[in-house]
């Protein structure tokens, strides 16, 4: 019973990062907009986050995580919108981009290791009475305050994208920008803002990879998230209940190589290591774009 | 897409077109130069030795360009060849890590279970598995591809992730050396190892394949039907299927899998001929760099040959600055974000202005 409520512990810090990531994407996507510059912007808000969080406490580290996600995303958006470059490939070479630099700097500034890196993390915030729920409890509720924070963002993104006007404009703009522009707003700037928003949310993920699950910042450490954020959004079916459902899954895919490992088997630990990554491709081999706004990836007219 | 990024044709300013060329080279040039010294001055390093590192390690000396530059640049020439296949149909192929390490893998293995066959036939054996191992390696997403009409992004970026779980396991399993000490193979014998070209350089019989391959793909591409339906199949999918007649899927597929097999050739070709042995982190993120050789080239198999040249000189100077002036790594792949970005910004600008200068208003 402590091992499972431990493992349940483990997997919502591995869904945290992963479900704010995976909701930003869905922002992006229902915009019509695919951010494969996520990767980048959770690396930024990692590398952030970890710099500003040792000088100004945690909080301030979380803001500094999102503000340089969308400072990357605001980036994508003048080229990738305002120029209209291949929305792939620019998401690619700002990923690549993203992950050179915050090697490069992390490097100069905490060395190769990185081991003499104290981060501070975030102290769990427990809810009264709710704790106290037998297994789910703890797992649930006495957890990093951001984890609060993913709880009331799914909610009130559903909230804004079905029952607001301007979550209707971002809905219409990924489906067809033409009608939008007729009826007055503009695409670009729609689009161009839910990137940005959707480009903090993933910095915001990437410093709750540092703050409430690492601890400490590494070269890649966001290991393909940003990637797999993607599959996660195509599995939740472009929708945030449905997206933050994926998201869980897949951190009890990636939890599940911890209580596996412990078991102590003779499978090779990298099978384990590989799970989150089969998972993926066997979402993608399932889902299709089925559901998938029909402006998707394609620039705006 | 493709479109966006090929020539944009003698229509866009008076000056003749190699000129106008070399200005737009070396405007990129400077950008990322720039970049990149911005980047030095932020992690606190010294910006004059850094970058005399990179000069004199990619072509400080004889040594230096025969050992270092052209010796990465025959990687990233077959991969950056298969990536120019792959954009030409409109397949964005971020697996090359993947499809090399795959490559890597299948050549070790034939080379090291080949030691009484002739080194000739050993050779090209491992290497006709290295590439068909590449390939092999993006079916899965081709698969996808053309089933569901999945983004080859994903699944070929989840493919890298687990091409590197499967070496990380072979090397401390069944591909270990004997005394079980190193995550790495036992070596090659010398017999199956690729000639070297020169006396007392690292250079290797590799480049000539790489060659091959670029020139091949340039005659296949422009002087063949297949080559035809392949670029019309990326530039305008739908009235290719239309009009044209062309299975747009099929021809993606073949796209694909072509540059999985030349970026399987590339890591069969770097066992055989650089490290003579299967190791973790094979590639220093050559499939990566392979999209900006491509892009540079502007998507033409026989100018990658001089982007590849450029990025080859790109990674041996940043080695160099790693190992001289203690630059971490990353430098390399911030620079090679620079030229992306800066490839496709310029291409967009020029688009821009002919669509402005061809509209019915004239030029704003």
């Amino acid at each position: 019973m402590e091992v499972l409520a431990g493992f349940l512990e483990a997997v919502v810090r591995a869904t945290l990062p992963l479900a704010l990531a995976a909701l930003g994407e869905m922002l992006s996507e229902r915009a019509g907009f695919v951010n494969v510059g996520l990767e980048g912007t959770m690396i930024g808000g990692a590398l952030a986050a970890t710099v500003v969080a040792t000088l100004a406490g945690t909080t301030t580290g979380y803001v500094a995580g999102a503000l340089t996600g969308a400072a990357v995303g605001a980036l994508m958006a003048a080229f990738a919108i305002g120029l209209r470059t291949n929305q792939v490939l620019t998401g690619t070479a700002v990923t690549g981009g993203a992950l050179g630099v915050t090697a490069l700097l992390s490097h100069a500034s905490f060395g190769a290791t990185g081991a003499a890196l104290s981060v501070p993390m975030s102290t769990p915030l427990a809810v009264p009475l709710l704790t106290g729920v037998p297994l789910i409890g703890r797992a649930l509720f006495a957890q990093p305050p951001v984890t609060y924070f993913v709880y009331a963002l799914v909610p009130v993104t559903w909230w804004y994208l079905t029952r607001t006007a301007t979550g209707l404009s971002l809905r219409a703009t990924g489906e067809n920008p033409e009608a939008v522009r007729a009826s007055g707003p503009s695409p670009i700037r729609i689009q161009a803002l839910a990137l940005i928003t959707g480009s903090a949310l993933g910095g915001l993920g990437g410093a709750t990879l540092v703050l409430a699950q690492a601890g400490t910042f590494a070269e890649g450490m966001t290991a393909g998230r940003g990637f797999i954020a993607l599959a996660v959004v195509a599995l939740g079916r472009w929708s945030p209940f449905g997206v933050a459902g994926a998201a869980l899954l897949f951190g009890a895919t990636s939890s599940l190589q911890y209580l596996l490992q412990a078991l102590g088997t003779d499978v090779p630990y990298q099978v384990f290591l590989a799970l989150p990554y089969l998972l993926t491709l066997g979402v993608l081999a399932t889902t299709g774009r089925a559901g998938a706004p029909a402006w998707l990836g394609k620039p705006l007219p | 897409m493709p479109n966006a990024t090929r020539d944009s044709g003698t229509l866009t300013s008076g000056l003749p077109g190699l000129a106008r060329r070399a200005a737009g080279l070396a405007v990129i040039g400077t950008v990322a130069l720039v970049v990149l010294s911005g980047l030095l001055v932020a992690g606190g390093f010294a910006v004059s030795t850094s970058l005399g590192a990179l000069w004199h390690g990619a072509f400080g000396s004889a040594d230096a360009v025969l050992s270092a530059t052209l010796v990465r640049t025959i990687p990233l020439l077959l991969i950056g060849t298969g990536m120019v296949v792959a954009l030409r149909a409109g397949v964005i192929n971020l697996g090359g890590d993947g499809q090399l390490m795959a490559g890597a893998v299948a050549a070790t293995a034939l080379g090291l279970s080949m030691e009484h066959a002739t080194g000739f036939s050993a050779i090209v054996l491992a290497l006709t598995a290295a590439c068909a191992a590449g390939a092999a390696w993006t079916l899965i997403p081709a698969w996808l591809k053309a089933r569901f009409g999945t983004m080859e992004v994903v699944s070929t970026i989840m493919m890298n992730f687990l091409a590197v779980f499967a070496v990380s396991y072979l090397v401390r399993g069944p591909l270990q050396e004997p005394t079980r000490l190193y995550p790495q193979s036992s070596s090659i014998p010398i017999q199956n190892q690729l000639p070297l070209l020169l006396e007392g350089s690292r250079l290797h019989a590799g480049i000539l394949l790489a060659l091959i391959a670029a020139v091949s793909a340039w005659l296949v591409l422009e002087h063949t039907a297949a080559g035809f339906r392949l670029r019309a199949a990326g530039s305008n999918p739908n009235a290719a299927e239309l009009a044209g007649r062309i299975d747009v899927r099929r021809v993606q597929r073949a796209a694909f899998l072509t540059s999985g097999a030349l970026a399987g050739l590339a890591g069969g070709v770097e066992v055989l001929g650089v490290t003579y042995a299967l190791y973790e982190n094979l590639s220093p993120g050559y499939g990566y760099s392979a999209i900006a050789v491509a892009l540079l080239a502007r998507l033409g198999p026989l100018r990658a040959v001089g982007s590849a040249l450029l990025l080859g000189a790109l990674s041996a100077g940043a080695n160099a600055m790693q190992r001289d002036a203690g630059i971490p790594a990353g430098a390399a792949a911030t620079v090679e974000a620079t030229l992306i970005l800066a490839v496709l910004g310029g291409q967009a600008i020029l688009l821009r202005r002919m669509a402005s200068r061809f509209s019915p208003g004239g030029p704003s």
